[in-house]
């Protein structure tokens, strides 16, 4: 291990720290006048920092073992820190209101730190690492999520994440104390040999899919999810639940593919049972939702069984539809929070009943809308239809059709859900829909970007075939 | 390029063109464009066929083209044709051609309206030219995603649960349908070697008997929900009862169809065995739609509701002479298609113009029209007398046909069907004739009916085209017989190997 390496394989994480402290020390001492180019900087420098991720690193480990990063995982980063540069475009409006804007810094350098922390959890070589990484996301989106704190809402959405946050860490860190308890090291390169299937070991690995089911909101341990999805400002609301599920969802794999594979029997159980629930009770949730927040949060609770869907395939093909599967699902997930966020900020609406009419006086931003709930619904020709399609593709070849069937039934749910919102903005009348209003530049850049996505990431099979490239299977 | 990818191009073109046109008159103007562009270059595919095979061209497809699409799983854009699909974008042409000119007294968003009804008959094109599973699965959700919004905005009575119902049954048949294609591709290759989606490619191979005791089921089913099969055809009278007339058109004339397609061109050819064992089962359940679509009719009051139960009846009968699996029967399948197609088109489009001026659909409300509007009463009964099979017209020839197909098979359980299934006609003939002697003789009782008009210039065209078309048919059927009949042979092939 010589600096050269370490500048090699940890640069998307230097870079990311380089930035965050930039960002702070800019905003520190900045004057007032400068302070207006704040965002743009945040922005050209994620931007940069972006575009550089997506020239990957190369395989290999850093301090002992404690790191060790893939080209998949990297992969996962730059599509991470993808899904967080739309999510700061689409951020601006919401704080250039008098409440937020002299905590403007706070948000990008928190949301900043979130990244950093899954991307360390992502590439990590040893559960330790994998902690603290996973708690370095977790404790400042805690903060974000209690970033409107003089709203009722907010707070208390922030108060329960970070209790149920912290008793998924515990939960987790309780399983990962079995598994050194039996094998007697952490590191993911030594385990899997170890591995016996004794009782202690089973309850480990239980203890710690509890854990990570938290994370990702997998039922039954999603009852935080719609709370603080409906609280927390709709920009970290966006984060939370494409960027950190995505992240969580993918450091779940890689734990599962490297350490756990000798023990797939058992965690290949419990994820089809996690799955069918998963989507199956989300599902049936959101179809009663009122608020559009809290409809999304149940929509993503089911998308993330679907991600699931792609673990339990344990293969290359598997791992290759969830990572695109994650790619399309921030996309149309983004574009549909978008338009949330400015609708909420221009016209403070926030139910479903209140987008009545919206195609009439805003047409574009319903067609957006449109767009991304066709694309989370799989209707061809958008993104969705693919990445469903070969997500359940990979999990019928190895064998899981009933799985599939059941999760194939729950697109029709969940399409009818999705259509409930169409409907609202077409079709249904009413007398005072939203008025028409103009959103800021950067947040239609960042729907063009969402759109494009939706449109040629499906039907452009290269994305497909460049992804299926970097990945492993068990 | 391929020389039918134009018929996925020529669709987006005129897409670009409504979206960029700025008033009715360019949504129009682009429209007919963009219709008699397809129609005349489906004319020109025709003729070309016929030169071709005439020329002594025995390929099972032609004008075979295939790209790689997503080559880690060896998905193709693969297209090609034979006489079934060369016969079915003949009909999709005619239908969205006239289609084109019935939507013409939509104002309120045409342009919308028009680029879903554009999305909707790309998907139906791109449908039956591809021979791939997985571009062939697309095309045909994309064909039913737009039905939502064209009923939902632009559809009249229970226009929001008809939608929503129609969408939520069809896209429930397509997720048995993607089951059965991920089942289909992944058993491919049983022997080993590259798994693949091309239906030519497949259909060389003997796909295991237990899992084609599973999946031609799921893909029958799938396909057999469009097809209105009993006792999954219940979006079909709410939804052609609740969309404007050129969806109800174009959905009873040509979407409906694809299922039947599909279930000849997936269900049948990849999977005869299962076919032969099977086919009992669908059978009973087709002959059910026959006869229960045809009373369903008589009982109905809204001519919509009639011509969407009849809809079911001739669709079953669709799926019931595919289902005796021999090559008469099939070519009467294939003529029912296109026969039902057009004349409930027909129907369709004139029940619109009828109820655009009398504001009811109701049969008790209306008597007399003869008298105040001729063409299109002499039109309803020309309509009516080809859906009863008079000789002349093109349901006489397919319904024909497929009763002597299904009349060649000797057993009991066939004969029974086949007599019960016959019985329909008298059936359709009480109905129809109801009607027509109901709102069309008579003496006008509504005065206000007294008053109205006969039909415009733009209510005439796809009339007669319909009407010619169907007389066309009916007189000189081996005009697409012929070309049917011979492309039946691989699948007849298939069935006894």
């Amino acid at each position: 291990m010589d600096f050269n390496s370490i500048l090699t394989l940890l640069r998307p994480e230097l870079s990311l720290l380089a930035i965050i402290i930039i960002l702070l020390i800019y905003d520190l001492f900045a004057g007032n006048t400068a302070k207006k180019y704040f965002q743009p900087l945040a922005w050209v420098l994620l931007a940069a920092h972006t575009v550089w991720s997506f020239c990957l690193t190369p395989e290999g480990t850093l301090f002992g073992g404690m790191f060790a990063t893939t080209q998949a995982a990297s992969l996962v980063k730059a599509i991470l820190s993808l899904a967080t540069l739309i999510v700061f475009l689409q951020a601006g409006g919401a704080l250039a209101k008098a409440e937020s804007s002299f905590k403007t810094g706070e948000f990008y350098v928190l949301t900043l730190s979130t990244l950093f922390g899954m991307n360390i959890m992502i590439s990590s070589g040893h559960f330790l690492m994998f902690y603290l990484g996973l708690e370095t996301a977790s404790i400042p989106l805690a903060c974000l999520v209690a970033f409107d704190k003089y709203k009722q809402n907010s707070a208390e959405a922030a108060a329960k994440y970070i209790l149920n946050a912290a008793l998924s860490s515990g939960i987790l860190v309780y399983g990962l104390s079995f598994i050194y308890g039996t094998c007697g090291t952490l590191y993911f390169a030594n385990v899997p040999s170890l591995l016996d299937m004794t009782v202690l070991q089973v309850a480990g690995i239980v203890m710690f899919l509890a854990g990570m089911g938290f994370k990702i909101s997998l039922v039954p341990f999603h009852m935080w999810t719609p709370d603080v999805y409906q609280g927390a400002p709709t920009s970290v609301t966006a984060y939370l639940s494409v960027v950190s599920k995505g992240a969580a969802a993918f450091a779940l794999m890689t734990v599962l593919f490297k350490v756990f594979a000798p023990m797939a029997a058992v965690w290949q159980d419990l994820l089809y049972g996690i799955i069918i629930v998963t989507i199956t009770l989300a599902n049936l949730f959101a179809i009663r939702q009122k608020d559009i927040k809290r409809f999304f949060a149940y929509s993503s609770i089911s998308q993330a069984g679907y991600v699931v869907l792609g673990i339990m395939a344990g293969t290359a093909e598997g791992m290759t539809a969830m990572i695109y599967y994650i790619l399309v699902y921030i996309l149309s997930n983004l574009a549909a929070f978008g338009v949330i966020s400015t609708v909420e900020n221009h016209t403070g609406r926030v139910n479903i009943d209140q987008y009545n009419g919206l195609y009439s006086t805003n047409p574009r931003m319903a067609f957006v809308m449109m767009l991304a709930l066709f694309s989370l619904g799989g209707i061809p020709p958008f993104a969705g239809f693919f990445s469903k399609f070969f997500i359940f593709t990979s999990a019928a070849a190895s064998g899981y059709y009933v799985l599939v069937f059941i999760a194939l039934v729950n697109t029709i749910i969940s399409l009818y859900y999705y259509l409930l919102v169409v409907k609202a903005m077409f079709i249904n009348k009413t007398d005072a829909p939203a008025p028409h209003f103009r959103s800021e530049k950067a947040l239609v850049f960042s729907l063009a970007i969402c759109v494009a996505g939706i449109i040629f990431a499906g039907v452009a099979s290269c994305l497909y075939g460049g992804i299926g490239q970097f990945t492993f299977g068990m | 390029m391929n020389f039918l990818s134009l018929f996925v191009l020529l669709p987006l073109l005129t897409l670009a063109g409504l979206w960029l046109s700025k008033n009715l008159k360019q949504v129009h103007a682009v429209a007919v464009t963009g219709a008699s562009a397809l129609l005349i270059l489906t004319v020109y595919l025709t003729v070309d066929f016929l030169l071709q095979r005439a020329a002594g061209n025995t390929a099972e497809m032609l004008y075979t083209a295939s790209v790689m699409w997503f080559e880690p799983l060896n998905i193709h854009y693969a297209v090609g044709v034979d006489g079934i699909s060369v016969s079915m974008l003949l009909l999709t042409s005619i239908i969205l051609f006239t289609g084109v000119f019935a939507s013409w007294t939509i104002v309120d968003q045409a342009k919308e309206y028009y680029m879903w009804f554009l999305l909707l008959t790309l998907g139906v094109y791109g449908f039956f030219i591809s021979i791939d599973l997985f571009t062939m699965f697309m095309f045909y959700e994309v064909a039913l995603i737009p039905m939502y919004l064209l009923i939902g905005l632009w559809g009249s009575g229970g226009k929001e649960y008809a939608a929503m119902k129609l969408t939520l049954m069809l896209m429930g048949g397509s997720a048995f349908l993607m089951i059965g294609i991920i089942g289909i591709y992944l058993n491919s290759a049983p022997e080993g070697g590259e798994l693949t989606m091309n239906l030519l490619e497949i259909s060389k191979v003997l796909i295991p008997m237990e899992v084609q005791r599973w999946l031609f089921p799921l893909v029958f089913i799938g396909f057999g929900v469009l097809g209105a099969m009993f006792p999954f055809h219940t979006w079909s009278p709410d939804g052609h009862a609740s969309a404007p007339t050129a969806v109800s058109m174009l959905h009873a004339g040509v979407l409906m169809k694809l299922g039947g397609y599909g279930c000849f061109r997936v269900a049948i050819y990849l999977m005869p065995e299962a076919a032969n064992e099977l086919a009992w089962i669908f059978l009973t359940l087709t002959g059910i739609s026959v006869v229960y679509g045809a009373f369903g009719a008589i009982l109905q009051k809204d001519l919509k509701y009639i011509n969407a139960y009849s809809s079911v009846s001739h669709c079953g009968l669709v799926l019931f002479a595919i289902l005796m699996l021999n090559q008469t029967a099939m070519t009467g399948a294939i003529m029912q298609m296109l026969s039902h197609g057009l004349m409930t088109a027909l129907f369709f489009a004139l029940i619109g113009m009828i109820y655009g001026r009398t504001h009811t659909r109701n049969i008790d409300e209306m008597s007399g029209l003869m008298k105040v509007m001729p063409f299109l009463a002499v039109c309803y009964v020309i309509a009516g007398l080809a859906s009863l099979g008079l000789p002349g017209l093109s349901g006489f020839v397919a319904e024909m046909t497929v009763f002597v197909g299904s009349w060649e098979h000797t057993d009991m359980f066939h004969r029974v069907f086949t007599v019960v299934a016959c019985c329909s006609i008298v059936i359709t003939a009480v109905y129809i004739l109801r009607v027509v002697g109901k709102i069309l003789y008579g003496e006008v009782e509504n005065k206000h009916h007294l008053e109205l008009g006969d039909a415009v210039w733009h209510e005439r065209i796809p009339v007669v085209i319909l009407i010619v078309v169907i007389a066309a048919i009916g007189m000189y059927p081996l005009l697409v017989s012929d070309m049917i009949s011979d492309s039946l042979v691989s699948v007849i092939g298939q069935l006894a190997r």
